[in-house]
């Protein structure tokens, strides 16, 4: 199983998720953004999906249950750079990331974040 | 026609590739493409999950009016579906999941058919034409 990579930079934590995401794989990321969370008291998450090139519904539910999980550490989570074909198969597969904030870019993302300071 | 195992999470993520090759051959578009190998992931984890495990046959087939598409069959031999009206309820869910896997990935074909029978395994057969 692959890992995915968290970096922290300030009060925020980076992770761009650069392979295929199996299910365990993003189970592990969930994990490993709670911990590190609650161990450095990041204000901000901002996930860069540009290079994903599909978000099924199990995928949708995870990247949904990060943003709630994120919120229990007083965190907010950005989603950056979904591929046109994926935001409409979301959106047909019925999956709306419901309390996930998005934004087009990862700079655009920060600017959100940085409101939060 | 290619046929693929699905025995892991790994063998998940192959048949993404797999299908998403071979519907980029088939002429598929960029969208359709991602809808495909979305309903394929999808169904390759049910068939792991529920049915602890199965098959996916690929095949390039062409439409009577020459039109291009890929088909995709999954067989799995869980324990099948009582209630196959029920399990195809957006919504509708046996585990811990939102209940979209079945219901979505049909929205994102154009052909689905769903064969099960308790006690003898699951089949779907999907078919995405191009445009």
């Amino acid at each position: 199983m692959d890992r995915v990579p968290i970096a922290k930079i300030g009060t925020t934590l980076f992770v761009t998720i650069q392979i295929d995401l199996q299910d365990e794989s993003v189970m592990r990321l969930q994990e490993d953004l709670a911990e590190e969370l609650a161990a450095t008291g990041a204000r901000g998450v901002l996930i860069d999906i540009t290079a994903v090139e599909i978000v099924d519904s199990f995928i949708g539910r995870m990247l949904t249950m990060i943003g709630a999980i994120s919120r229990l550490f007083d965190a907010e989570t950005v989603l950056v750079g979904m591929r046109p074909a994926v935001a409409i198969t979301l959106t047909e597969l019925g999956l709306s990331l419901r309390g996930v904030r998005t934004a087009l870019n990862a700079e655009k993302g920060l600017e959100l974040l940085s409101g939060r300071a | 026609m290619d046929e693929l195992p699905i025995r892991s999470g790994d063998d998940v993520v192959r048949v993404r590739q797999q299908v998403r090759a071979v519907a980029e051959r088939s002429g598929l578009s960029l969208v359709d493409q991602t809808k495909l190998v979305t309903a394929a992931s999808e169904l390759a984890r049910n068939a792991l999950i529920h049915g602890g495990g199965g098959i996916v046959r690929l095949e390039v087939v062409t439409s009577a009016i020459g039109r291009a598409g890929v088909r995709l069959e999954f067989a799995d031999e869980g324990p099948g579906i009582g209630d196959i009206d029920q399990a195809m309820t957006d919504g509708w869910t046996s585990g811990n999941g939102l209940g979209l896997g079945l219901s979505g990935a049909r929205r994102l074909v154009d052909e689905f058919e769903l064969t099960s029978k308790p006690g003898s395994g699951t089949n779907v057969v999907v078919v995405k034409w191009s445009r």
